[in-house]
């Protein structure tokens, strides 16, 4: 019993909708989200525009008075920040965000309020660098931050408190986002779309967003360490104390380096789709486009040290990494002879995406071939720092990522607005673009080589670089008149665009497959995949979605309701009900940006105060989640019937905390090869006074931390068997709170953590261990106010398995913690050796 | 098209030359960085010009295009291009940038650069003079330079002579020069250090040998003197 497709579309409509007015706040809708950070984002290039054009204006003759070296210093530092950090990471989540539950037939993300409050971070905390930009105290040490410029000596301000917590605030959005992408990918598809028939675009994403869990952690540590080190004067980049500022720059280009594939991997995503429907045939070479990706993904991590050729690392060591880099052509080179192979192999046809696609492989390509130079280590050591990097790296991320998503924007815009495009105006704004870019970037090339440093505020006629950079500034003007047109495009379409009806470009991915506008709930029923899901009949299929003859056509207890698949069968495995609109997210957005604005002012009691709101919010949060019955198999159309989520073995929540423990192990990963490199390369070793080593003490944590797994295991048990679990998770916080005491204890016993990095960094892991027991007593709270309230029952242990695998994860990296602390006091003795 | 003309023309206009140029080298390593950029500037222009011919191929005349089977062109673009073209530039590189190693050697000179926020100096162990934001450097001799900071980090570059290396605090950097004409070359921090990044330069005058202990103001009797105060 089919209900009519007007009936189905108000009862959806009813419990997917985002109220008005003030409601708009509590969205957790995809569709909404999406748009929202990718209008945020736009807002910031703006702004990162504004900037360029003065950093222009002022290089454009010499001897320019316009700005001081003070201004100038923080305007090429926001420059570099805000186009990385608040647009162009934000950006592509934003599309990736609102395209992939629609591509992949899904009706939402795995956990919209966590969209919601990855949204809110990442405004507040853009919002946060930019009031500061205004205020005139933005960071000014460049946007990579390279200690002991940013350090507390050379930078006494608040400039550089303000890019460590700023950033690393939009930072935690970006890794939130990550993993519901990489989770949503993984769970939640239409039946029968197995990961073999995924649109390429949602490869694309998957890959990015896993590097994005491995890529950042090691940033985020770089920052929190440099942030101690400002705040409280612990030494882990001062040299002076056996600290090393190359420490900064492994860290800092460990995520720098993978950050750049992490912006071209999802402009090439895109690519990979608008590049198929324009040549009106399937993309060729689906599999080896994929094995490239994942080739990409793995060298981009192998080779940050490229940026570093001029530190004074071994010339053979350089060897290495200039073979890796320069191996980077070869799964490039596949993706680019893919798409070439595409449209041979097609009927193309021109439309203005296929203008930027144009422009894509001009300036790209470009910019690879000037990559494949810089990999070259002493060509690198002329042009290292001049501003043939400057303009290497704008054809790079211009041409990798910014051409592809003005390709995208009119590809996709139609999706998010139902009207068409007029053109006219976009061909003139696309060549204004096109020129502006040439001529502002293409002899800049010229500008390094003749010796022009990048990041100084002006030269002088002898210098030889006054044409060079006259016209580079006309083009950057130009350019921005191609920008400011393409604003002015989509506001006329918006209002002008001419209707349509469904897929206008006759493209054969789901996304339009539905309305447009996009409705909140997406799809009205949840289609059935057969084939690759690059070359379906979306027209019919929209039709008969719309119609109700998929999946979950209906509206059910007024849940929001979407299909969990088994990730490689495709089999549709559980209903997973997802949360509905609420303002939690924005509230616990708030009381993070009370925490992170306390650190910033240095008023910790206030940071405590918020954190205390953090953790309540989230365990509110968690009050209101999930299923209070078991309701066993639920019918979701063709005869088929499966689980909710919280009565299944894999839900979205158990694949998220993995993810999320993979991103916190390579920040411990980073920790320890921190510890370690300090302890083999760093001056001023080995440190006046070492940790004496306490086998009580150690065995007594250990058990302290190795005892809740344990415990974990009973509760589990004693719940499968409807018995109470107050007993077993009290025993578990006990021995916490042992490995907790026993812990700060310890670190009480560390010499002085001011005077040396070996103190520091043993401090820092044993801090390590002592921040997860806590969040491991914050687990165990949540299940006994959640067992409580009727959430973990027998059928519904999710929360149990949850403590216990984070209690897993606590105690192994507490034992390592531990087993290191106690082994490093005999390692500092034989570093001697070094020169 | 007058606007790449107009491109042009300022590019001849502006040509190679200046104080810092790379693309006049007066020494070895600036001469061999110089020789693989206009290698790697020939190379790179035919392939850039050959997958630009490649996508109006495909995009204006795909049914000859589509005779090549999609395989092939995976195949030769994605790896045999690269094969082509990266072994023997990788190689050339490597050769390159090993010769231009501080290999021990008899005739070596040795400089000790301090950099410090904003300036540097100079210290010659085998003169004992110490100079501020002037280097003084022997003709035809190779010569280590050793580089530190005393604050934050610097770069050590004179770009007609070589290519530019770190000053870092805890670390001594060892860059190996060589200037082949006597003369007076621009040098400059070329790592962002702060306020004064810009006015860090320095003027490197390069002697012959029997020219240096005078530019560095040290004549034989001072030279004697100093020892004579040796305890």
């Amino acid at each position: 019993m089919t209900p009519s497709p007007l009936r189905l579309h108000k009862d959806l409509s009813r419990i997917w909708a985002t109220g008005p007015g003030f409601q708009r706040l509590a969205a957790v809708n995809h569709t909404i989200l999406g748009l929202r950070f990718m209008v945020t984002s736009a807002v910031f290039f703006a702004i990162g525009g504004v900037l360029s054009m003065m950093i222009r204006a002022q290089l454009a003759t010499p001897h320019s008075a316009f700005i001081g070296p003070e201004i100038y210093n923080q305007i090429f530092t926001m420059h570099g920040t805000i186009m990385m950090f608040l647009f162009a990471i934000p950006m592509l989540e934003g599309l990736a965000i609102y395209l992939l539950p629609k591509m992949l037939g899904a009706r939402d993300l795995a956990f919209p309020r966590m969209t919601a409050y990855g949204y809110w971070c990442y405004l507040f905390g853009g919002s946060i660098l930019v009031i500061a930009l205004i205020l005139g105290v933005a960071p000014d040490s460049g946007w990579f931050m390279y200690t002991p410029l940013s350090s507390k000596p050379y930078s006494p301000g608040i400039n550089a408190d303000v890019w460590l917590l700023g950033v690393t605030f939009v930072e935690i959005s970006a890794l939130t986002m990550a993993v519901e992408l990489t989770v949503s990918i993984l769970k939640l598809r239409a039946p029968g779309m197995t990961l073999a028939r995924m649109p390429i675009f949602a490869w694309y994403i998957l890959v990015t967003a896993v590097m994005m869990v491995v890529g950042f952690p090691p940033l985020i540590l770089a920052s929190i360490l440099l942030e101690v080190e400002r705040a409280f004067d612990l030494p882990f980049f001062d040299a002076t104390r056996g600290g090393d500022p190359l420490l900064w720059q492994h860290l800092f280009w460990l995520f720098g380096h993978p950050e750049v594939y992490i912006i071209f991997l999802p402009a090439a995503g895109a690519l990979s789709i608008i590049i198929p429907t324009f040549a009106q045939r399937p993309l060729v070479g689906y599999r080896a486009v994929i094995v490239a990706l994942v080739a990409m993904a793995f060298l981009s991590f192998g080779i940050w040290v490229h940026h570093m050729f001029t530190v004074g690392i071994p010339h053979m060591a350089l060897a290495f990494f200039s073979a890796g880099s320069a191996l980077v052509a070869v799964p490039t080179g596949v993706q680019i002879f893919a798409w070439l192979a595409t449209l041979a192999h097609g009927r193309p046809r021109w439309d203005v995406p296929m203008l930027y696609v144009f422009g894509f492989f001009f300036v790209f390509v470009a910019g690879g071939l000037t990559g494949v130079m810089l990999a070259m280590v002493s060509f690198n050591w002329q042009a290292h720092d001049t501003h043939f990097v400057v303009a290497h790296l704008h054809y790079v991320l211009v041409g990798g990522f910014v051409f592809p998503m003005l390709a995208a924007l009119y590809y996709w815009l139609p999706n998010v607005t139902g009207r068409q495009s007029v053109h006219r105006i976009s061909v003139t704004a696309f060549w204004l673009i096109f020129i502006g870019f040439n001529l502002t970037f293409w002899h800049m090339h010229l500008t390094g080589l003749l010796g022009m440093p990048r990041r100084i505020y002006t030269y002088t006629e002898a210098d030889g670089w006054t044409w060079l950079n006259l016209v580079s500034s006309m083009g950057g003007f130009i350019l921005t008149m191609g920008f400011a047109l393409v604003a002015m495009d989509i506001l006329l379409q918006m209002r002008l665009g001419r209707r349509f009806r469904r897929d206008p470009w006759r493209a054969g991915t789901l996304e339009w497959a539905i309305a447009t506008p996009p409705p909140p709930y997406a799809f009205a029923s949840i289609p059935e995949v057969t084939e690759r899901a690059d070359r379906l009949p979306v027209r019919e299929m929209g039709r008969s979605l719309a119609a109700g003859e998929g999946y979950l056509a209906h509206a059910r207890n007024g849940w929001q309701e979407t299909l969990g698949l088994h990730t490689t069968t495709g089999r549709p495995d559980q209903v997973v009900v997802l949360s509905r609109s609420t303002h939690l997210p924005l509230y616990t957005a708030i009381a993070t940006c009370v925490v992170v604005l306390s650190l910033l002012f240095k008023v910790y009691w206030l940071a405590l105060v918020g954190l205390a709101a953090v953790i309540t919010l989230m365990l509110w949060t968690a009050q209101i989640s999930g299923l209070r019955k078991d309701y066993g198999p639920l019918p979701i159309g063709h005869g088929i019937a499966v689980p909710p989520h919280t009565e299944v073995e894999g839900p979205p929540p158990w694949w998220a905390l993995v993810m999320t423990l993979v991103a916190d192990g390579t920040l411990f990963l980073s920790l320890i090869y921190g510890m370690f490199y300090l302890w083999l390369v760093a001056a001023n070793w080995p440190p006046a006074a070492v940790m004496e080593p306490n086998l009580i003490l150690t065995a007594v944590i250990a058990a302290g931390l190795v005892l809740p797994p344990l415990v974990a295991r009973g509760a589990l048990r004693a719940n499968a068997k409807g018995r109470g679990i107050l007993l077993w998770v009290g025993l578990a916080a006990l021995g916490l709170a042992v490995a907790i005491a026993g812990l700060v204890f310890a670190i009480m016993q560390v010499p002085a953590p001011t005077r040396h990095a070996y103190s520091a960094t043993t401090a820092a892991v044993l801090a390590y261990a002592v921040f997860h027991a806590g969040v491991g007593v914050l687990f165990l709270i949540s299940n006994t106010l959640r067992w409580r309230a009727g959430f973990i029952a027998p059928r519904r242990g999710l929360d149990l398995r949850l403590t216990r695998l984070w209690l897993d994860y606590t105690a192994v990296t507490g034992v390592i913690g531990l087993g290191l602390v106690l082994v490093m006091p005999y390692l500092t003795e034989i570093s001697g050796v070094q020169p | 098209m007058g606007r790449w003309l107009a491109v042009g023309a300022v590019v001849l206009v502006a040509g190679c030359d200046g104080p810092f140029s790379t693309l006049e080298p007066r020494g070895p390593a600036a001469s061999s960085i110089a020789n693989l950029w206009w290698g790697m500037l020939a190379g790179a222009l035919i392939l850039m010009a050959l997958v630009l011919a490649l996508f109006a191929f495909v995009m204006l005349a795909p049914k000859q295009a589509s005779r090549i089977a999609p395989r092939h062109w995976i195949i030769w673009g994605g790896l045999g291009l690269p094969a082509l073209v990266l072994p023997p530039l990788v190689g050339w590189s490597l050769v390159a940038g090993e010769r231009l190693l501080p290999h021990p050697g008899a005739d070596v000179a040795v400089v000790e650069v301090e950099s410090f926020q904003f300036g540097w100096t100079f210290r010659y162990p085998e003169y004992g003079g110490i100079e501020r934001d002037i280097l003084h450097l022997p003709v035809g001799q190779p010569v280590d330079i050793h580089i530190t900071t005393r604050d934050v980090i610097h770069a050590f570059w004179i770009p007609q002579l070589g290519g530019k290396l770190d000053a870092i605090p805890g670390h001594v950097n060892v860059l190996r020069l060589q200037a082949d004409e006597t003369g007076v070359y621009a040098g400059q921090c070329a790592e962002f250090c702060g306020t004064g990044h810009l006015p860090m330069r320095f003027e490197t005058h390069v002697h012959a040998p029997e020219d240096l202990p005078a530019a560095l103001g040290i004549t034989a009797a001072a030279d004697d003197q100093e020892e004579d105060q040796q305890p």
